[in-house]
């Protein structure tokens, strides 16, 4: 067991690190906001350049060869900067479906156009009935001569408003909610059929909502019928991404949070001198290194083979996540008093993201239900 | 003991319901029930339907416009008022400025101002808090001085509450800054929003909306009459006000009109193989918050009940707090439970300030607001008192610690 970073993991956080703090200042990303499509294509090329882009993918597809604790660097740095880019979207989500489930023939066209900045890619998945049930695709994939043609509705597509090629999920057999029948389909967002409609998040992020009427799909990924455990590997990347990224904005958090406690007075002396608060940021600290290391669980339960021992790791991760976050967003607001409730303020930002990424892929509830359904984690004596 | 209503208590819940269903504009309700707040025409036109009716403000001195009703009948109306719900007569003028003033007032201010502030012919904002001047508010530098018939008056005040429709603010200003002690020379002045030298300016909050504002004091004549009470003797006026203000916090019915809300939506709210009420987990929570708020209303009613007794005594009931820390705590669980029940849809950001921004419809309408509302309840427990505050009150003035 080795929890230090290698020499090249300690320079990418160290360089990623100095362009957040030069370029990506909390002034920075309210400008950023406001752009057309809400977030920075200038912020977009430096990470084309810097290598973040393209660093998941194999050597030989046109990538940088990183793995899993790579990504955690890199999400948690951009959770710490409350990045707008749509990088979880493009290389965690759609990434992820061209490194476990796209052949070497699209890999090869793909994966270069990620690296370098000009595709953008998202997940269409989420449906208005389905709630967190990946196995819940009402959305079809129609049999058209040799290829596929999609009908239905997606919901909440992260980035879907900006992608250039989306993965969808439609079903090609079986009943609504069947384990079996679901296949994962590459879509151009240009492809006759598709309508859009962007709009902003409730943590001023992006999202879509996508109508599918009659869309010929470009390609689907393995098997037409049997999608379901390919999505659900890629789903389980972005749940340890999104671990990672809730710790550097809980970190960040904490870090105001703790600032404002030595600095605020109130009765004539810093209010961080009050035994209350100060035991208060001390649970928040007890939750953040909680969060840091259930982040590097799923960061290393990433590359288990074991589809059901990966999905019991990720339903644990996600629930404690989703504790620890609430709790860390919660008391930076409170110790920070009416000025955490301002949007000209960083902190109450902070909860917002950390509020959203509980929603994203199941909340702390429903990973609760799933591992306790599948028996927890630890086997009865 | 009797801890059942009486005939007539049932009958007066009837009636206030009856006059409720034919006075309250059906807009008003919806837009309320669906977790918004209401439009300033439609907090005016129920105050006025109250006051027309004699309920506006209940528990005034009788000579002044109360009903000299049991405070039981107050909470019975209350609580039909936020169960339907209905917009609540403005805190600012019916639970704050007016009792100051039927307490400390004089007989001029009485006249000119109650009558108006029934019937919210003018809206009145609270400045008391300033940047540097929060829990601890007798440190407020907000200054007065006095030049013949005025007092002229320099400083800022903050998170004042749609102090953008207010006609009328009440501000604590620092008057007397020699004396010994920071709660002496503090006054409590009544200034006109019209006043030369006012700005405001708005404070945008997580959620969107624009509900506070900074208020800027830039050489504002106020006329010696608006002086309220005894001049640097404000702090008498604020402490009488902020006790007033924590009893109010509680607000059970309207966490009961959420609840059964949530149940209704819940019903139907898609959950994955069945919709979210039938998932028992979330039944089980949504449960365990009824039983927390079944506690809390006779707690409330409790508190009521003495008060009667309690009124000679000049001081605050003990229990004042435990109202305002658990009112708060139940309201934000369940602003948390409409979260989780609107799942992924919660995303979808409605936009607070705009009518129509959910047209045509990207999610549910109450899915789009739980998220706001989630986010901007999270003020429930900093102000009033923080809830660190009502904390310290407790520990130093009833638990001997
Ligand atoms: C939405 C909103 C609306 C408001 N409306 C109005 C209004 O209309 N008019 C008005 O005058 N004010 C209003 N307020 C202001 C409110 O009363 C103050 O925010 C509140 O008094 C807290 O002050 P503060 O924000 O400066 O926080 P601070 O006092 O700086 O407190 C910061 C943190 O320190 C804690 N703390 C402070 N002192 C102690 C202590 N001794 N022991 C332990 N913990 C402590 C607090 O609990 C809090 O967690 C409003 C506030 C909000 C958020």
């Amino acid at each position: 067991m080795d929890f230090d970073f290698s020499e090249e993991q300690r320079m990418l956080a160290d360089s990623l690190g100095k362009l957040i703090s030069d370029r990506y200042g909390f002034e920075n990303r309210k400008a950023y906001a406001k752009q057309p499509e809400g977030w920075s294509r200038e912020i977009w090329a430096a990470y084309a350049e810097m290598g973040i882009l393209g660093l998941p993918f194999a050597e030989a597809d046109g990538g940088f060869g990183g793995g899993a604790v790579e990504t955690m660097i890199v999400a948690e740095a951009l959770g710490g900067a409350l990045g707008l880019e749509p990088w979880f979207a493009t290389v965690v989500l759609g990434g992820g479906f061209l490194r476990h489930g796209a052949d070497a023939g699209l890999r090869e066209t793909l994966v270069p156009q990620v690296a370098d900045g000009s595709l953008l890619l998202a997940f269409a998945h989420t449906e208005p009935n389905a709630r967190f049930d990946l196995h819940h695709v009402e959305t079809t994939a129609t049999k058209d001569g040799d290829g596929w043609v999609l009908r239905g509705r997606k919901g909440v597509v992260l980035h879907g408003d900006v992608a250039g090629k989306l993965f969808v999920t439609a079903r090609s057999a079986g009943g609504v909610r069947d384990e079996a029948g679901i296949g994962v389909f590459l879509v151009d967002a240009a492809a006759s059929g598709l309508t859009r409609r962007g709009y902003a998040t409730s943590d001023g992020l992006r999202a879509a909502e996508i109508t599918l009427d009659g869309v010929r799909a470009e390609a689907v990924l393995g098997d037409a019928a049997n999608g379901l455990p390919l999505v659900k590997r890629v789903v389980d990347d972005a749940i340890a991404a999104l671990a990672a990224e809730a710790v550097g904005a809980m970190d960040a958090s904490l870090k105001l949070t703790l600032e404002y406690l030595r600095t605020r007075k109130q009765f004539g002396r810093a209010i961080g001198s009050f035994q209350s608060l100060q035991h208060r940021a001390a649970d928040m600290m007890v939750a953040l290194e909680q969060a840091r290391s259930m982040a590097m669980y799923a960061a290393m339960m990433t590359d288990e083979p074991d589809a059901d021992e990966r999905a019991r790791a990720m339903h644990a991760v996600k629930l404690q996540m989703g504790r620890f976050q609430k709790f860390v967003g919660q008391q930076s607001i409170q110790l920070h008093g009416g000025i955490g409730m301002t949007m000209e303020y960083a902190v109450g930002h902070y909860f917002k993201r950390l509020t959203v990424i509980d929603t994203q892929f199941g909340d702390a509830e429903h990973h609760l239900a799933a591992l306790s359904e599948a028996g927890g984690l630890f086997q009865a004596a | 003991m009797d801890l059942r209503f009486n005939d007539e208590e049932r009958a007066f819940r009837q009636e206030v319901r009856d006059f409720i269903e034919a006075n309250l504009p059906p807009e008003t309700r919806e837009r309320m029930a669906a977790g918004r707040t209401p439009t300033k025409d439609m907090v005016v036109q129920w105050q006025r339907a109250l006051n027309a009716k004699g309920w506006a403000v209940p528990h005034w001195p009788v000579e002044h416009g109360g009903t000299g009703w049991s405070a039981i009948k107050r909470f019975i109306l209350n609580e039909e008022m936020q169960q339907w719900p209905t917009p609540t007569p403005l805190a600012f003028n019916c639970a704050m400025v007016g009792p100051v003033i039927c307490a400390f007032g004089t007989d001029a201010q009485k006249q000119h101002f109650l009558p108006r502030m029934k019937n919210l012919d003018d809206w009145w904002c609270q400045g008391f808090s300033e940047p540097g001047a929060g829990s601890d508010l007798a440190s407020l530098k907000c200054a007065s001085k006095r030049e013949g018939d005025h007092f002229i008056v320099n400083g800022q005040k903050t998170w004042t509450t749609l102090a953008q429709h207010a006609d009328w603010i009440f501000v604590l200003v620092r008057s007397n800054p020699a004396a010994a002690k920071p709660q002496e020379g503090i006054s409590f002045l009544l200034v006109d929003m019209k006043s030369p030298g006012i700005t405001v300016r708005p404070i945008i909050t997580i959620d969107g909306a624009h509900e506070v504002n900074e208020v800027w004091f830039d050489d504002v004549k106020v006329p010696v009459e608006n002086l309220v009470g005894t001049e640097n003797k404000g702090w008498d006026c604020a402490k009488f006000l902020l006790s007033n203000e924590r009893t109010g916090q509680a607000r059970v019915g309207a966490s009961k009109e959420r609840i059964r809300r949530l149940k209704r939506i819940a019903a139907e709210a898609p959950g994955g193989a069945t919709p979210m009420l039938a998932n028992p987990r979330f039944r089980d929570k949504l449960t365990e918050v009824e039983t927390q708020l079944k506690a809390l209303e006779m707690t409330t009613l409790r508190v009521l009940a003495n008060e009667n007794k309690r009124l000679g005594e000049g001081k605050p009931d003990p229990a004042s707090s435990v109202l305002k820390i658990r009112g708060t705590e139940i309201q934000q669980a369940i602003s948390e439970l409409f979260v989780e029940a609107a799942g992924p849809y919660g995303l979808v950001g409605a936009d607070p300030e705009q009518d129509r921004w959910n047209e045509p419809e990207l999610a549910p309408e109450w899915a789009t607001l739980a998220q706001p509302v989630y986010f901007n309840w999270r003020k429930q427990s900093i102000y009033g008192g923080s809830n660190e505050i009502q904390r310290n009150i407790m520990a130093k003035a009833f638990l001997g610690l």
